[in-house]
């Protein structure tokens, strides 16, 4: 088990951080009561896995003129670098300096190769992380999915910072 | 990243999250969830630990052909390092900050305002 003390509770956190800094309105968490679920359609030894990231491309080209920030795509052969500097990490705590802490295209290569997983797609995702849910479901969620079919995804695994 | 997975989920394409805000993914409701009870950054492992990677990565892997229904949560075993006080530390209110925070908070609204008039100054109407 990963210890007796008691796991963070970000949602409180956060809501106590900003109202410090004088914000009135508390943000509303995203909450459903109905999850969707859809199951592997082949065994997991031949699934096509592909990934999702929350970090930015270095250059940070995945903003538009007005600052919009969008969807974005790379390669994981070669390997990427990928910039964390705006999003919301414990850096008191810890880095994010090995990618593989955060998004781990080797880690998942290395299960390929012992046959645990049918392989990866040739690309990898990033989403930005948004206060407008709105924006999130209907443009960046779309937009992920689409580029998921695009590379013969069977399935998807997402990990946030 | 919820809001992505229910998504994909939706049109028919199996997700597992690995991440480290348990309160917020099952909050939202995530069809598949690999919980790492680390400090937020390093949802895969400790950095440079492959071997702890692996295994994260592997649990997670595995979620996507075992889980039986939505909401399946799997805890990783690891803990983090040898530390336990990063629970208490992070985005804690110093009561010593108070007017530190208030003024970013300040110069933040400040900013917002001045961007949503430029834009609506670019698109009148």
């Amino acid at each position: 088990m990963a210890g007796n003390e008691e796991e963070v509770r970000y949602i409180e956190r956060t809501r106590d951080y900003y109202r410090a800094m004088g914000y009135t309105k508390d943000y509303v968490w995203s909450a459903y009561a109905e999850v969707p679920f859809a199951r592997l359609a082949k065994p997991l030894r031949e699934a096509r896995i592909g990934l999702v990231t929350t970090a930015h491309p270095p250059d940070k080209s995945n903003r538009d003129a007005k600052g919009i920030r969008h969807v974005w795509s790379g390669p994981v052969d070669p390997l990427p670098v990928l910039n964390t500097d705006n999003l919301a990490w414990d850096r008191v705590s810890t880095h994010t300096e090995d990618r593989e802490s955060f998004m781990p295209i080797e880690a998942v290569q290395g299960w390929a190769r012992d046959g645990l997983i049918g392989g990866l797609t040739p690309r990898f995702h990033g989403v930005p992380t948004e206060h407008s849910q709105r924006k999130t479901i209907e443009i960046d969620a779309p937009e992920i999915l689409k580029r998921l079919r695009e590379d013969g995804a069977d399935a998807v695994l997402l990990s946030a910072l | 990243m919820s809001l992505v997975a229910r998504h994909l989920e939706a049109n028919g394409l199996p997700t597992v999250i690995v991440g480290s805000a348990r309160d917020v993914v099952e909050h939202c409701g995530a069809p598949r969830f690999l919980f790492t009870d680390f400090p937020l950054g390093n949802p895969c492992g400790h950095p440079w630990r492959k071997d702890m990677q692996r295994e994260v990565v592997g649990a997670a892997l595995r979620l996507l052909e075992t889980a039986t229904g939505p909401r399946s949560t799997v805890i990783s075993p690891f803990a983090w390092k040898e530390d336990p006080g990063w629970r208490e530390r992070y985005g804690r209110v110093d009561p010593a900050e108070r007017e530190r925070l208030i003024a970013i908070g300040e110069e933040r609204r400040r900013m917002k305002a001045e961007e949503k008039k430029a834009r609506s100054k670019a698109n009148p109407g």
